[in-house]
């Protein structure tokens, strides 16, 4: 019988049967026969020249295989954007725990002796460790200004609107860094062949981000390089740049000793070594009239980009133009940029960029309604942007928005109003201080402006003697939902039960390139192909009068059967059409920057102790509009846990830095949420349709790292009456600034180094 | 830091993994969560931190739940352990494991089959768990993909489907 509607049900994980008893593979669980395993000799120093290196005594080294950038049979980078930073260090380092050497050994313990073994001596350079000093130039250490990207986005007239203003209100917002911490490590396998060249199996989010970049690094043709996604436990863009830098190495090291090599992280050197959130710092400058409405402002946005330009332009591009948040802007200037220091990369981290900005954006509308008298739901209300505006890169909000309902419906579902004045009441003894915060907030889904057109993604379907079908994507499943929702998207395309569809495992020489699994692009950029490409099936078999308009699944079966038999494989592929409507100007960063945007208000309930110094979540609501939800149940997991992860990033995760070094790279002192740290979170959606995606579904996966820091920073602001401005809030913060003695508070901005 | 294996020789361990009698010859301060992965192939125990942080690595010794990368092999002699792929003739296994299905309990999968040893776990102490003893008896297991509301959910529903069944 064929099911209906399968989009919409929460239909079983594809995977989820294997994940749930043990027997899914990830990368670590495999073993090939000879296989060596690799480590990694890393720079102890900042930034210097290398003068020497010393193989210590105490270790056999021809039991060793050793790799330094001499073996590099292609051009020594991580193909990339800018193709700035090399896979080896050769000359120069340019942050810590920079790779320089390879090591390889049949038995994994002794590797870490001969690491330890290795020494090296350099000729130290003067390092810089945060934006000021970057920004301060007193040395240069990338390219002529210590910048790797600026923006520019201007509409209206700015210099016009501070005499017509009633209040000038300024603000400096600072975030830290965020280690994406996902539970599985970054690892990989590679084999190499003269014949077969490289082979990668790898944990990993992009497989054709780490095909190019070993094409690159190896001098090879495209078929001589394969990639196959593992199992992957976990990414949140941790696996998004970095995996090119592993499997780069692990290839080498296959290559010299002509066996497969697996390195696979352990948690201190997965925590040191690879890519964080960018610290940012934002500056808002914002006229606003006696009502509290917005007339015009200025924002400031950079971030740190460490030694590498690798991914620092994109994450600042999608930091710049959330920078503005859900307000009509008639008036504004922002100016971003992404500089570099020595410390390591920062990288790709769910949300990438837009929790930084709006962090800003969100903790400066609630200053605004203290200047001007008013409350933080009706300075929000009183500037949010309505269907036929324009956003701060002058796009018009086509589809039909309401944030004045969802706002509504956050506030009715947090018992916003009630507890407000509860809280006012209670806070006024006791060493408990409540408080209750909002943050509203968008995010765009897919690509930024023209990178769609440029991915030109191409996916396909295949079916297979048995009326069976397969969906043929290099988008990778790494807990989001991405084999479940593509199937359920072809399942439905085809009239079929949802059994009937299966999808690839992601292995470049099996699957196009459908893009990287990235920027909240699979459901909707992806989804609508995989939709496209199986109607193809369809149309095929109809075309060729092996099928009529209404068939069961043994009439398919049977249409795929003749058809194979007769034609050989059937196959249909679909690429990306840019919407003819679409209008980007990237030299003036103006038009319309994401096909969609999904909308969100939540409110986050805090309890500060005034004792420990703690700030606790009692209660948190998220709502959304993200279009149709394609899986319910997937759908409120991204939810939950990317407002998990965003608690995090506000209250606990805090990266200690020395030097450009990550000093607490362990699990016990850089602290994640656990189960015992969270409240209950609240999750509900609102539904209004959108014409891109399949079935009208807009991206989830990031949209909730955006909200949750300042809804809770301004919640803790509403308990406490102090102005904090800075994330991760820690108690040592809370300490300095909230004291129980004073009943009033002292106000001042808290800044702490970003980096 | 990982205890990491003496230069010391190989001395040979006997302990019951999932009911079967196994001998290994391993360095005395190899941890059993190696033993169990790269020795007798189960591999659904994950390292996740090596220093007993993320419980990725559960299993039960001696029907206790413990983290398998601090435990000396030599600590695990005579024992009985068993891992998620010794689970299955356990009565509680396949009701949890669909409830973790359904109620979107497993993500990325990386930490679910300590999660579920853990929850198994919990159950066996408890008939009846409140929302607070659950999320008590998986605060040694960190997940990073779900923000834990909906394991609390697989759980708790296990824990209905056995009260009432
Ligand atoms: S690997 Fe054992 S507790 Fe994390
Ligand atoms: S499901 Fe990914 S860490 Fe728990």
């Amino acid at each position: 019988m064929t099911v209906r509607h399968i989009v919409g049900a929460s239909v079983p994980r594809k995977e989820g049967w294997d994940k749930v008893t043990g027997a899914a593979r990830y990368v670590d669980d495999m073993v090939l026969p000879g296989m060596l395993h690799g480590a990694t000799v890393r720079s102890t120093i900042g930034r210097g020249k290398i003068k020497q290196i010393h193989f210590g005594p105490g270790v056999d080294w021809n039991e060793y295989v050793v790799v330094s950038a001499k073996d590099i049979p292609g051009k020594n980078c991580i193909s990339l954007i800018l193709d700035d930073q090399p896979c080896l260090a050769s000359e120069f380092v340019n942050h810590p725990e920079e790779p320089i050497l390879l090591l390889a050994h049949p038995d994994r313990p002794k590797l870490r002796k001969a690491v330890e073994a290795v020494s090296i001596e350099y000729d130290p350079l003067p390092a810089l460790h945060t934006i000021e000093e970057s920004e301060r130039q007193s040395t240069i250490i990338w390219g002529s200004d210590n910048t790797f990207k600026t923006f520019l986005v201007e509409k209206g007239d700015v210099d016009a609107v501070w005499k017509e203003a009633a209040h000038i209100v300024e603000g400096e917002y600072l975030t830290g860094a965020q280690e994406q911490l996902y539970i599985e490590n970054n690892g990989v396998i590679a084999a190499f062949g003269p014949k077969s060249g490289v082979t990668v199996w790898g944990s990993l989010q992009c497989p054709y981000y780490v095909h190019k970049a070993l094409m690159t690094l190896f001098a090879l043709p495209e078929e001589k390089v394969r990639v196959v996604q593992m199992e992957t436990g976990g990414a949140f863009g941790g696996k998004e740049e970095y995996p090119s830098m592993i499997a780069g190495h692990a290839a080498l090291l296959a290559m010299k000793s002509g066996r497969p090599v697996k390195i696979v992280y352990d948690r201190m050197e997965d925590m040191a070594a690879t890519t964080k959130r960018h610290p940012s710092r934002t500056r808002h400058r914002t006229a606003v009239d006696r009502h509290g409405r917005i007339l015009g402002g200025e924002i400031e946005f950079t971030i740190d980009g460490g030694a590498y330009a690798t991914l620092s332009s994109v994450v600042l591009s999608r930091g710049t133009i959330h920078a503005g948040g859900p307000y009509y802007w008639p008036n504004v200037r922002i100016r971003t940029k992404a500089v570099a220091t020595n410390t390591p990369p920062h990288g790709a981290f769910r949300g990438f960029g837009a929790p930084q900005s709006l962090f800003a954006m969100e903790r400066h509308m609630d200053r605004i309604a203290q200047v001007v008298g008013i409350s933080p739901v009706e300075v929000r209300r009183r500037n949010f942007l309505k269907s036929g505006q324009t956003t701060t890169t002058e796009q018009t909000i086509k589809e039909n928005i309401d944030l004045d309902r969802l706002l509504k419906r956050a506030l009715e579902l947090s018992d916003y109003a009630a507890k407000k004045k509860r809280f006012a009441e209670k806070n006024k003894a006791g060493t408990h201080r409540k408080g209750i915060g909002i943050a509203a907030f968008l995010h765009g889904a897919g690509f930024t402006g023209s990178g769609e057109r440029y991915l030109n993604s191409l996916v396909g379907a295949e079916a297979g003697a048995d009326g069976t079908v397969r969906v043929l994507v290099s988008s990778a499943e790494f807990g989001q939902g991405t084999n479940t929702v593509l199937c359920q998207i072809a399942a439905e395309a085809l009239g079929l039960p949802y059994e009937n569809v299966s999808i690839a495992q992601p292995d470049t020489t099996v699957v196009p390139n459908s893009g990287p699994t990235v920027a909240s692009r699979t459901a909707m950029i992806v989804g609508k192909l995989v939709q496209s490409a199986a109607r193809g099936i369809k149309e095929t078999l109809t075309k060729t009068g092996l099928l009529h308009d209404d068939y069961s699944p043994e009439q398919f079966c049977a249409g795929c059967k003749e058809y194979i038999a007769t034609h050989g494989a059937l196959k249909s592929y679909a690429r990306y059409q840019a919407p003819p409507d679409v209008y980007w100007d990237d030299e003036k960063y103006r038009g319309e920057a994401y096909a969609a945007f999904a909308w969100a208000v939540y409110v986050a309930e805090v309890t500060v102790d005034l004792t420990t110094y703690s700030v606790t979540v009692d209660d948190f609501v998220a709502l959304q509009e993200v279009g149709r939800v394609l899986h319910p149940v997937l759908a409120e997991g991204q939810i939950t846990g990317g407002v998990a992860q965003a608690i995090g990033f506000a209250l606990y995760e805090n990266v200690v830095w020395q030097d450009g070094r990550m000093m607490n790279n362990q699990m016990t002192n850089y602290i994640m949420p656990a189960s015992m740290d969270l409240p209950p979170i609240r999750v509900f959606f609102e539904e209004n349709g959108n014409v891109h995606g399949a079935h009208g579904a807009k991206g989830i996966g990031e949209l909730p790292m955006d909200g949750p820091a300042p809804a809770i920073v301004n919640a803790v602001e509403d308990a406490t009456g102090v102005r904090f401005c800075s994330i991760p809030l820690l108690p040592e913060d809370l300490f300095e600034t909230v004291r129980p003695e004073f009943n009033e508070q002292v106000v001042f901005p808290l800044a702490r180094g970003t980096s | 830091m990982n205890p990491s294996p003496a230069a010391s020789t190989k001395c040979e361990f006997s302990f019951t993994v999932n009911g079967e009698a196994k001998n290994v010859l391993a360095h005395p301060m190899e941890r059993l969560l190696e033993v169990l992965r790269n020795d007798l192939g189960l591999t659904g125990a994950k390292e996740g931190c090596g220093e007993g942080e993320c419980g990725s690595c559960s299993v039960l010794l001696d029907d206790m739940l413990v983290n398998s990368c601090l435990i000396p092999i030599a600590q695990a002699n005579g024992t009985s352990v068993v891992t998620i792929e010794g689970m299955s003739a356990h009565s509680l296994m396949k009701p949890l494991q669909e409830s973790f299905l359904e109620c979107g309990g497993a993500q990325c999968g990386i930490c679910t089959p300590g999660m579920i040893l853990a929850a198994a776990h919990l159950l066996d102490k408890k008939l009846d768990p409140t929302l607070a003893d659950i999320r008590e008896g998986l605060a040694g297991n960190l997940c990073r993909c779900t923000g834990y509301m909906q394991i609390f959910e697989a759980v708790a529903k296990a824990a209905r489907g056995r009260a009432a069944p």
